[in-house]
């Protein structure tokens, strides 16, 4: 058990390398002038000239590259350059609001996508099942800014029952957290609904039934435990998707998170900034996939039995 | 050959079956089918010139003369939302065909030929797949610079990776079948094989991931566009609308709803389809 973890983690290490390897490559091989974007128009073309030198942007790109893998190992993910502070540091400040929303829409996505998984399995085929299922599609066919945009103008602006951005008060989470968290519920209802169902057929459920359980007991004390396995670990790369979803949501609402600093990065040309916000998401989203994985096989005993 | 076109017809059976059934998925690809016409004959259907300005009659509300309205600008919604529908569809479908040609020619490779080749693509594949794909949409837009063209790299450098990964294990599982393997051993050039015995038993799938993979670019578009480093004027797209109607959000909510419910109704219908489509198609989902 304990060696294949450690060989799942040894997996993601190339993954990551080759994350970061693409990522650099992409924002430092094309020309894209950064001493001219921090010095604005009026410098003179010496003061560049030697700027650029010092700052190493003359030697050949792969050099670069593993100046860049050396440093963000020990921490060091460059200076921003429109705000002239470590990169490290501002994801730091901006983490937490971006791990309250992804929490706070995680539980909205589990709260309804969870029972509403269950109820249209349950009732499959009805109306109710229909009903379920046509919402869950409309949360993955909606724009996430549409609808942060909408719930803005209703809850906030016509019926004023929540402030409009911010992150002062805990209220201020609820509109993006619901925003973000409604099309994650649409995924999870799918995938709780086509578990369960999958389940019911089963030979240990038909033997529950043969044995005169009443219909509930079945479902709650048989299908569930299994049915809800997978969604367990669905939840830690949800939890991933939601911390790099957040991008839009976070810059409507104006919550200083790491999405917001990765959009502040495009429109003011910043590149360190932009490499790190999405180095650092997507180093989440490897991690969460890797704990889904391990959760897994900690959960089920049939892949804990197997290698 | 005889398998295949057995395939192929049993396919088109399937599609009858769920056009019978599935009202929704036949009423999906009418809507479908209804937006596309009218964003190919924008000129006929526009009641107004999409980029003229009419200043005296700026944000009004929606009304006979403007059935949608009119944007700060005093430019017809309505009008401007048919051509922004040339920008979203064509995104919803270049650049997936695109992507999806890319990976299944991957896939298939990776699949048959295995080994070093399969591990260099798939490898490739795990990268791209790691990345979120806005954010990563988000770097080629900035590197590239905003524009239509550079949406369409954006959505195929992200996008082929999926279709490589299914193509290839349906590959694996195929390239072991016993006509596969009748083929080899009379002869048939690697090829030929791929193309004509391997690659008919993965349209299927690739029919279910070409239908849901449509609205999901068409959203990337928006979001892209959203953020400003999508579609530019003088085009627009519906995710651009959204973004100029953003301002006016309180005062003038018409503006921002409007598009963007064309690009719900469109998304929706498209997953839909996708949804009846996998179905009735998809072998590894089982028909309950």
């Amino acid at each position: 058990m304990a060696k294949k973890v450690l060989k799942r983690i040894l997996v993601s290490i190339p993954v990551l390398i080759g994350v970061m390897l693409i990522l650099f490559l992409m924002l430092n091989v094309l020309p894209g002038d950064p001493v001219s974007v921090m010095m604005k128009e009026h410098a003179k073309p010496e003061v560049i000239e030697r700027m650029t030198e010092e700052m190493g942007l003359n030697d050949p790109v792969m050099v670069r590259f593993f100046r860049y893998l050396w440093n963000a190992l020990h921490g060091d993910f460059g200076t921003s350059y429109k705000l002239n502070r470590p990169v490290g540091a501002l994801i730091a400040n901006a983490f937490p609001n971006t791990l309250k929303l992804a929490i706070a829409a995680a539980i909205v996505a589990w709260v309804i996508g969870i029972p509403a998984g269950i109820i249209s399995a349950i009732k499959q085929n009805t109306i109710i099942d229909r009903l379920f299922m046509g919402v869950s599609l409309v949360g993955v066919s909606m724009p996430v800014f549409w609808a942060a945009l909408l719930f803005q103008y209703c809850f906030a602006y016509k019926w004023k029952l929540l402030p409009v951005s911010g992150v002062e008060t805990w209220q201020s989470f609820i509109l993006p957290a619901v925003v973000l968290g409604w099309s994650s519920a649409g995924t999870i209802s799918r995938l709780t609904r086509c578990n369960l169902l999958e389940i019911l057929q089963e030979d240990f459920i038909r033997t529950a039934r043969a044995k005169g359980l009443r219909e509930s007991a079945v479902i709650v004390g048989h299908a569930f435990k299994n049915a809800l396995l997978p969604v367990v670990t669905m939840m830690a790369i949800q939890v991933a998707s939601l911390l790099s979803g957040a991008v839009i949501t976070e810059s409507i609402f104006s919550i200083p998170g790491i999405g917001r600093l990765a959009v502040d990065a495009i429109s003011s040309r910043d590149m360190p900034l932009l490499q790190g916000t999405v180095l650092f998401t997507t180093i989440l989203i490897i991690a969460g996939n890797l704990l889904a994985d391990v959760l897994y096989s900690l959960i089920d005993p049939r892949i804990r039995t197997e290698g | 050959m005889e398998q295949n076109n057995n395939g192929l017809s049993l396919m088109k059976e399937k599609i009858g079956l769920m056009m019978r059934q599935n009202k929704m998925a036949v009423f999906s690809a009418l809507v479908i089918l209804i937006i596309v016409i009218m964003a190919i004959f924008a000129p006929v259907f526009a009641p107004y010139d999409q980029t003229k300005q009419d200043l005296v009659n700026r944000l009004i509300s929606p009304s006979f003369q403007h059935i949608l309205g009119t944007d700060d600008l005093g430019r017809d919604i309505f009008s401007r939302m048919l051509y922004g529908a040339r920008v979203s569809l064509s995104i919803g479908l270049f650049p997936t065909i695109a992507s999806m040609l890319i990976g299944t020619v991957l896939g298939l490779i990776a699949g048959y030929y295995g080994k070093k080749i399969d591990f260099v693509i798939m490898r490739l594949a795990d990268i791209t797949l790691a990345f979120p794909s806005l954010l990563l949409a988000m770097v080629v837009m900035y590197t590239l610079g905003a524009g239509i063209i550079n949406i369409f790299l954006a959505i195929v450098i992200v996008g082929w990776a999926q279709t490589a990964r299914v193509v290839r294990s349906q590959t694996l599982a195929l390239k072991e079948s016993e006509y596969v393997e009748a083929a080899r051993s009379i002869g048939v050039s690697n090829l030929k094989i791929m193309f004509r015995h391997i690659l008919p038993n993965c349209i299927p799938s690739l029919i279910v991931l070409f239908t849901l993979n449509i609205p999901a670019n068409i959203l990337q578009e928006s979001s892209l566009s959203f953020l400003g480093i999508g579609a530019q004027p003088p085009f627009t797209s519906w995710g651009l609308m959204v973004s100029d109607g953003k301002q006016y959000i309180f005062t003038d909510p018409w503006i921002a709803i409007a598009p963007g419910v064309a690009i719900l109704v469109i998304a929706l219908a498209f997953n839909f389809l996708g949804d009846g489509l996998r179905d009735i198609l998809d072998p590894y989902m089982k028909e309950q």
